[in-house]
């Protein structure tokens, strides 16, 4: 067997750490050492995004990342968008408009959408559609996914 | 009020609430098939065949067995002989047995302390096989020479002489088609093809299967349908049923691909193996395309015939398909619903199901259906521009409408192609001006929706809020729909109520979310066990008020005496019978079981608007639109999206997706990147207009709509493209290269 490497790292905030294969994804190490399954596997390969999770704020595929990557950085993913009670404006306006059927993308596409907002607070539909190019959902046709991602765009700037 | 006739006004019927399991899908809480562990659980690994066709000569898991770690290694060895039908099917599919059928047939598995072990040893296991010769293409397999995947496969419907690999034959019509081409000004008749498409569901199958010496043991699974999955475990297995309790994960997509087995018995025979520890399993992409089942690939031969005046005056087709080295493809489906949009009086339809080296296909969206709407409604649209004439007005001579004896035998009901193709034709989408390159397609598609057996209980909690545990998995906000029912049906509100979707343990039998059935099915059930539910709750108040319980009626989330006669007393809310249930007889639930017939048809019309680059072949969609008839959209905004998620689909499967094998017989594009479904910037908005023409065998009027969308968008696309290049193209997928050849020429 692999001796096993340790990890120290940040998730959503909190200091943590967890011993892994060095074959070992980051996206394996989320769901298996640190109990954080929101991040799905799709594909394992970088080409559905539901894997995506931020790593010092940076959008990533976390199955295309290997978890000691991870030593010293801080990890964003789906467990921390929400503020306590108070979900984020993209998640509200998710189920608002009936963006997830299946919800096995969400949290891909959720981390995605807020990594745009964050850098393009008003961005256009071809726009919205091109940064999502690398998230796959093949229940909604995407069009309510768009629909619920420029709406929040719009609240998010009304607020600020 | 139901059980007389329909209701026509509604509190919450048609509204558009939150969905209850939105907050956990949007926070990451939601648990998949993936997302469950347990103490001292095992992790698998399957071995898969290289190649196409291969007799298994050994198997050699001494070196995977010597690993540390290795808890278990299966082989078909370790399930049950004898086995007859579709169960051996099964089977075989899961296991194979002396040959390896199709390229990914699982041949061996593993299980093993850790996921890398449980790799590793699979990579161990030694497996001898000799090569033979292999078909994977539907007109190959069924030609002269091509090499038997099963002899006696056939059954008793195929005619002699025709090669062993025809396993099922299907020849059904009426009228005298010589009388009915005669008829015609103009015949036209062309041949199609179409290849397999994968359900592309995101969350790659996925369980954790625990089972003891004993045959008793748990699965958790992402699954539409867990009593199928019990069944066809527990036969896998050799096992009693009842010893297996399923309980299905939240599920991350379906569209037919989770409606049957393939890890999930290795997981159980492997936790057998092991001593009873559970076993976790869940397959890579690449094992999905290979291994799970896509959808038939087709091949088609259509015949049609039509006055000046846009009269069919007969039809005739005959469908080839391959689903795989088992029986099974949907050609029966395909030969019912192929002119089943049209009054048609001259009309034949024969079919055979052909035996190839691919997986054992399985149900995609309205399975069957798309392949022959591809063929039967490009070739209208091929009669309708050559005699000028429009296909909407064409199609509306032609349309299927309450009385019409449909060209597979019963008299429709009412439904509502009629009304779809007069709201597609009065949308804008159907007059904005076209460019150069540009071309517009229109197409109508059917799916006959599904009852099923089906089981559901309601049950009243001590403060009157509502339980109701249905068997069918939400897949795309059903229990938003379900809860909106028992709200109606008890005048209460949605938030009062909680729908459940039950392990198999507590409830009767459920067929799976398919077949656009759960809230045709699922819904009436809950509306029958609220009713029954009501039913008990007024006796509790006649009782208190000491009065005939028939003079008691229910409304509003309240028992009333029924009129002046019946005594002066106040509403007695759901919450005041509650609270006292334990005192007045004892709980309150109400159930329903039985297998709903009452199931009727959802007719759709899509409209879409394409430009093809003339240097590339590239189409792009401009503008899409569906129409489609709900029977009566319980949650709109999930009726959309049901509407807008089948077109997607059928777009991806007009435009890109296909199974590609190289001359080896493997499959050569395993992974999302070469499997290419639809992205958010290949698409528009998806335009959508539902019409409702209430089904009478609902009490709400539900028809079903989830499998519809998919049939219309590949000829719609196909029409389209003719119009924008001049080219009929008569194979799917359009990829840029063949549209290319066409618009030069070479097509
Ligand atoms: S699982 Fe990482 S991109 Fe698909
Ligand atoms: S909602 Fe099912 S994949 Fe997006």
């Amino acid at each position: 067997m692999t001796r096993r490497l340790h990890v120290s790292t940040t998730l959503n905030g909190d200091a943590v750490d967890f011993l892994c294969d060095p074959r070992e994804t980051l996206l394996d190490c989320l769901r298996d050492h640190l109990g954080a399954t929101g991040a799905k596997e799709g594909c394992g390969t970088g080409d559905c995004g539901a894997c995506s999770v931020t790593l010092d704020g940076r959008l990533v595929c976390s199955c295309l990342v290997l978890g000691v990557e991870a030593e010293g950085k801080e990890i964003g993913t789906i467990e921390g968008m929400a503020d306590g009670e108070t979900l984020h404006p993209l998640q509200r306006k998710f189920i608002e408009h009936a963006a997830l059927q299946c919800g096995i993308c969400t949290p891909g596409i959720l981390i995605a959408a807020k990594n745009l907002l964050d850098r393009n607070p008003d961005p256009t539909e071809t726009e919205v559609r091109y940064w999502l190019a690398g998230n796959l959902c093949r229940c909604t046709g995407y069009d309510k996914i768009v629909r619920a991602v420029m709406d929040a765009a719009s609240e998010l700037r009304e607020a600020s | 009020m139901a059980l007389d006739g329909q209701k026509t006004a509604y509190t919450y019927i048609g509204t558009t609430p939150d969905r209850p399991d939105g907050l956990d899908k949007v926070t990451g809480r939601a648990r998949y098939g993936a997302d469950i562990s347990l103490p001292g659980m095992l992790h698998g690994a399957v071995v898969r065949s290289p190649h196409a066709h291969a007799k298994i000569l050994k198997i050699d898991t001494s070196k995977a067995m010597a690993l540390d770690g290795v808890k278990a290694v299966i082989t078909r060895a370790d399930f049950p002989d004898g086995l007859e039908g579709e169960d051996w099917n099964l089977q075989e599919n899961c296991m194979a047995g002396d040959k390896a059928l199709y390229d990914g047939h699982a041949v061996a598995a593993v299980a093993a302390t850790s996921p890398l072990i449980a790799r590793d040893a699979a990579k161990l296991i030694e497996v001898a096989y000799e090569p033979l010769p292999h078909v994977t293409d539907v007109d190959a397999a069924m030609a002269e020479g091509a090499p038997v995947i099963r002899e006696g496969a056939a059954d008793f419907s195929v005619p002699d002489g025709l090669h062993p690999n025809v396993v099922r034959y299907f020849d059904s019509g009426r009228g005298d088609l010589e009388q009915g081409f005669a008829e015609a000004d103009l015949v036209i008749e062309k041949s199609f093809t179409t290849e397999a498409a994968h359900q592309g569901y995101i969350e790659p199958q996925a369980c954790l299967g625990q089972m003891g010496g004993d045959g008793r043991g748990e699965l958790w699974v992402t699954t539409q349908g867990h009593w199928f999955v019990r069944r066809m475990c527990a036969a896998i297995l050799g096992t009693e049923a009842t010893g297996l309790r399923v309980t299905p994960s939240e599920i991350g997509g379906g569209f037919g691909g989770k409606t049957t087995v393939f890890i999930e018995p290795l997981s159980l025979a492997l936790s057998r193996k092991a001593g009873g520890k559970p076993v976790k399993m869940g397959m890579t992409r690449s094992e999905v395309l290979r291994a799970t089942g896509p959808t038939a690939s087709a091949s088609m031969d259509i015949k049609m015939g039509m006055t000046k005046d846009g009269r069919i005056t007969a039809a005739s087709g005959t469908f080839r398909m391959q689903g795989g080295a088992f029986p099974g493809a949907p050609v029966d489906v395909t030969t019912m619903l192929a002119f089943g949009n049209y009054d048609i009086a001259h009309v034949r339809q024969v079919g055979y199901d052909v035996l190839a080296n691919r997986p054992k296909q399985a149900a995609y969206r309205a399975p069957g259906a798309p392949m022959a709407a591809f063929a039967t409604e490009s070739v209208l649209d091929e009669l309708c521009r050559q005699l000028h004439l429009d296909p909407i007005d064409t199609r509306l001579k032609n349309a299927a409408r309450e009385g019409t004896r449909a060209t597979f035998g019963p008299k429709y009901g009412p439904i509502g192609l009629v009304e779809t193709l007069e709201a597609a034709k009065a949308h804008p989408n159907y007059r904005q001006p076209l460019g150069p390159n540009q071309g517009r397609g229109v197409a109508s598609g059917y799916w006959m929706n599904w009852g099923g057996e089906t089981s559901a209980s309601v049950a009243i909690s001590e403060d009157g809020s509502i339980t109701v545990s249905i068997g069918t998995p939400d897949i795309g906000g059903s229990r938003a729909s379900m809860a909106l029912m028992a709200a109606e049906a008890f005048g209460v509100p949605y938030e009062n109520v909680r729908v459940n979707i039950s392990d198999t343990g507590a409830l009767g039998v459920n067929e799976p979310t398919h077949g656009s059935r759960a809230t045709y099915a699922s819904g009436l059930a809950t509306i029958r066990a609220a009713e029954d539910c009501i039913t008990k709750l007024c006796k509790r108040a006649a009782d208190k008020w000491e009065i005939d319980a028939e003079a008691v009626t229910w409304e509003d989330g309240c028992a009333k005496p029924s009129g002046p006669n019946a005594g002066d007393f106040p509403p007695m809310p759901i919450a005041e019978i509650a609270a006292e249930m334990g005192e007045t007889g004892g709980p309150i639930s109400g159930h329903f079981e039985g297998t709903p017939a009452g199931f009727s048809g959802s007719f759709g019309t899509h409209v879409v608007d394409v430009e093809v680059d003339p240097e590339t072949g590239r189409t792009t969609i401009l503008r899409y639109l569906v129409v489609q008839d709900a029977g009566k959209a319980i949650h709109p905004a999930y009726v959309e999206g049901q509407f807008q998620g089948g077109a997607v689909q059928g777009i991806g499967w007009t435009l890109n997706e296909e199974y590609i094998y190289g001359e080896d017989g493997r499959l050569q594009n395993a992974g999302f990147l070469d499997y290419r479904i639809p992205v958010a910037s290949d698409l528009p908005m998806i335009d959508t207009v539902i019409v409702e023409v209430p089904n009478p065998g609902h009490p709400y009027g539900v028809r079903g709509v989830g499998e519809t969308g998919i049939t219309p968008p590949l000829p719609a696309i196909a029409n389209a493209v003719r119009e924008a290049t001049g080219k009929r193209l008569c194979d799917l997928p359009l990829r840029p290269s063949r549209v290319l050849a066409a618009i030069r020429g070479k097509g």
